[in-house]
């Protein structure tokens, strides 16, 4: 286990397990590295090889490494860079780090302490499709990301290899503005919303170019991979999903943070490398805040892999993990959470924008005892209703986040359907949600970033 | 190869033309928007789709060769 | 004879390019409302939406029909000196210049939102609904035109027909401006002020205009055709 922590500076990166750091190796929480401190670090990036054939041996690397994408969605990286390299016109890659997730701080992390391992990736990735262009897309919510990226650029000028453009673009905060297609709407001068897809980013994207838009994480392991090779890759992790990956645990923990696992490493061992539970633990939300909730009894049983967390009806997402002490009223902090969603929503899809307003405000009756008839079964079917009707996955993910509440707190829910508010309810929140985009910080009881 | 049908979701408004004019694929739910049954549509019905995807006022209604086999 | 005959075919052609004229009118003012309806999605179990989105679809087709008439019917009728172009290019006429250029306008603003709305599929919608709002414009311009060019504009019933059609469309103005009010509050208090604006002037001009004396001199009739025909027609028959 190694962990780093943006903001306040402050790294731990002890390697607990052999192996790691990988990503965090180096991270010493003195600010950002530089290109020489990451060369001393890593090694030099690999030479240009081929670079004038389309289809590079880094693609067959990936295929061998069975690298997945790292941005939530879980996608075969070779797949999607043979894509983008077999297409006709010249491609462009997008390095996605604008982060719309509020417990997920991996792609902050990278972007401050340790830029240039995605921006190798970013370059190695261009040389492997043919693209000419790389552009870095950061939060709005992030300025020191932003800082810290545009320093890493301004190093790399000139270095040999280097696209002919590389450039940053500030994203603007909001939960969808990293989805795929939202990113490239934004690229091409629109909104920060998806739009309806086929054509994909990867036939017809930014300037109807081919592109590759590719989480930060996901191209910070293609630059390790191009150095050390796909078998090193896959010493550690599990064979369904090998390699290290970067989590964000928050919550009731003692030292929240982003940690550098291996895929399948315990949550229990994650969390004793975070200093321990501060406290019983009522559930772990896996995944982010679209993602599934599990019950604290079986918490100790649970690995990180999506392969091990399936039974649980979890995956592991953007790598998050955020767990909800026992204080806290989790039908409030559902309900809280849904609200959220619903509002994050682009308001373009009729059954999203009108299933998840009617979920929030089941719950909220629900919340107050003010349910009308039977809101469980009221809940299940709005959430039919809603599921896969959206030109995006954020009503299916929304969906999935209530359902699994309601089922993992069915006696929380089922007294509050009764009774109405509880104590803990007036508690401040644990699951914070960002409320001031421009100034990056949550709302709630703030998780600490150290 | 058949015909599907396949919406899109941010140009629907909940003009409600395609399930008069295919009742037999598409139905609307508790807001207007189309819920469609079966995507694919068989000889039979094809004439009838395609009216409907042409009736559709935004154009978020579309029929579809496809190569999938079911 | 050939006296007899000659004008009695330049008065058919004048008759049907009055009442193409008016059927034209008649036929728009229909479609503006069909098409307020429509987009309003008023419906009934014996009204479905795709009737009268295809009503109002085939109701500007004919509209056009009876257009393309009317601009045929006045080229022909050979007491007015308007040729094919003149129905095209506004202001090259010589025949009341003003008020023929109006209906140039109107037909050229008509033309372009057929054409979109027949090329739908391959425009997108965004593109044939910037088009589309032409029609409100257009409509204006073809009633000014009607009443600046016809010669028997103080025809009771042409009046009572243009009349009743200003009515209305002002009716389905008010109608399409409201829907989802308050939203896009500046356009559609704009459109409700346009709509007012030409109301008024409507009622001002036309008693001092078309429905004045000698409007046919006021509105640029050549002095060549200056009294050959009474501003109240009658067939052949009443002529030398």
């Amino acid at each position: 286990m190694s962990r780093a922590t943006p903001a306040l500076g402050r790294a731990a990166g002890r390697a607990v397990d052999s192996g790691l750091p990988r990503l965090l190796a180096g991270v010493d929480g003195h600010g950002g590295m530089s290109l020489r401190e990451h060369l001393a670090t890593h090694g030099e990036l690999p030479g240009e090889r081929s670079h004038r054939r389309r289809e590079a041996p880094l693609i067959e690397l990936l295929e061998h490494a069975g690298l997945r994408g790292r941005g939530g969605a879980g996608f075969p990286t070779a797949k999607k860079l043979r894509a983008v390299a077999s297409a006709r016109r010249r491609a462009i890659v997008v390095i996605n780090a604008a982060e719309g997730e509020p417990a997920s701080l991996k792609d902050r992390t990278l972007c401050e302490l340790t830029p240039h391992l995605m921006l190798d990736g970013g370059q190695l990735a261009a040389q492997a499709v043919g693209a000419d262009e790389l552009i870095v897309c950061v939060g709005e919510s992030s300025p020191d990301s932003l800082d810290s990226v545009a320093e890493a650029i301004a190093e790399r000028r000139g270095l040999p290899g280097a696209p002919a453009r590389v450039h940053l673009s500030v994203v603007p905060s909001g939960y969808l503005a990293g989805q795929e297609s939202a990113l490239v709407s934004h690229l091409n001068g629109g909104p920060a919303i998806p739009r309806f897809t086929p054509p994909m980013p990867f036939e017809q994207g930014v300037r109807r170019r081919p592109t590759l838009v590719s989480n930060a994480e996901t191209l910070a392991h293609i630059a390790l991979i191009a150095r050390h090779g796909s078998a090193w890759f896959r010493v550690l992790g599990v064979g369904s999903q090998p390699g290290s990956a970067l989590l964000t645990l928050s919550g009731a923990v003692a030292d929240p943070g982003v940690y550098e696992i291996e895929h399948g490493a315990s949550l229990a061992s994650v969390v004793a490398a975070a200093g321990g539970a501060s406290g019983r633990v009522r559930a772990a939300l896996v995944g982010g805040y679209a993602g599934t909730w599990i019950d604290g009894g079986l918490l100790n049983g649970v690995a990180l892999s999506d392969e091990h967390l399936a039974p649980h009806g979890a995956a592991l997402g953007a790598g998050v993990v955020v767990l909800l002490s026992a204080h806290a009223c989790p039908v409030a902090e559902t309900v809280r959470v849904a609200s959220w969603l619903a509002e994050q929503g682009a308001g373009q899809c009729g059954p999203c924008l009108n299933g998840l307003n009617a979920l929030a405000a089941t719950l909220e009756q629900l919340l107050q005892g003010a349910a009308q008839g039977n809101s469980v079964r009221r809940i299940e079917r709005l959430a039919s209703l809603t599921r896969g009707r959206g030109a995006c996955g954020h009503p299916d993910g929304a969906v999935r986040f209530v359902l699994s509440a309601v089922r993992v707190f069915s006696e929380e829910f089922a007294d509050h359907a009764r009774h109405g508010p509880c104590d803990a309810c007036a508690r401040p929140a644990e699951l914070a949600l960002p409320v001031d985009p421009r100034a990056g910080r949550l709302r709630g009881d703030p998780v600490p970033v150290a | 190869m058949s015909d599907r049908l396949r919406l899109n979701p941010i140009a629907c408004q909940a003009h409600g033309m395609c399930a008069e004019l295919l009742p037999e694929r598409i139905t609307l739910d508790e807001w207007g928007y189309p819920l469609i049954e079966d995507e694919r549509v068989p000889h039979t019905l094809i004439v009838h789709a395609r009216r409907a995807a042409q009736a559709c006022p935004t154009f978020a209604l579309l029929l579809e060769r496809d190569r999938r086999r079911d | 004879m050939n006296d007899v005959l000659a004008a009695s075919s330049g008065s058919v052609y004048w008759y049907l390019t009055r009442s193409t004229g008016a059927v034209a009118l008649l036929l728009l003012t229909s479609a503006i409302v069909l098409g307020v309806v429509d987009v309003r999605r008023w419906s009934t179990p014996q009204w479905p939406r795709f009737v009268v989105d295809s009503l109002h679809r085939n109701v500007s087709l004919l509209a056009m029909v009876f257009l393309a008439l009317h601009v045929l019917t006045s080229v022909l009728d050979s007491f007015a000196p308007i040729s094919l172009l003149d129905a095209f290019v506004p202001f090259a006429g010589a025949y009341r210049r003003l008020w023929l250029g109006l209906g140039a306008i109107a037909l050229d603003l008509l033309l372009a939102v057929t054409l979109t709305s027949l090329l739908r599929q391959r425009l997108g919608y965004a593109s044939w609904r910037a088009v589309h709002w032409l029609t409100y414009a257009s409509w204006p311009i073809a009633l000014l035109h009607g009443f600046g060019t016809g010669s028997d504009a103080a025809s009771a019933w042409l009046l009572a027909l243009s009349i009743a059609c200003a009515a209305i469309v002002l009716l389905a103005v008010l109608a399409r401006a409201l829907a989802g009010w308050p939203e896009h509050l500046g356009r559609r208090s704009a459109a409700l002020g346009g709509a007012g604006a030409f109301s008024l002037f409507l009622l001002l001009w036309l008693p001092a205009g078309p429905l004045g004396s000698a409007w046919a001199r006021r509105s640029g009739t050549p002095s060549s055709l200056l009294g050959h025909r009474p501003s109240h027609a009658r067939p052949a028959t009443e002529r030398r």
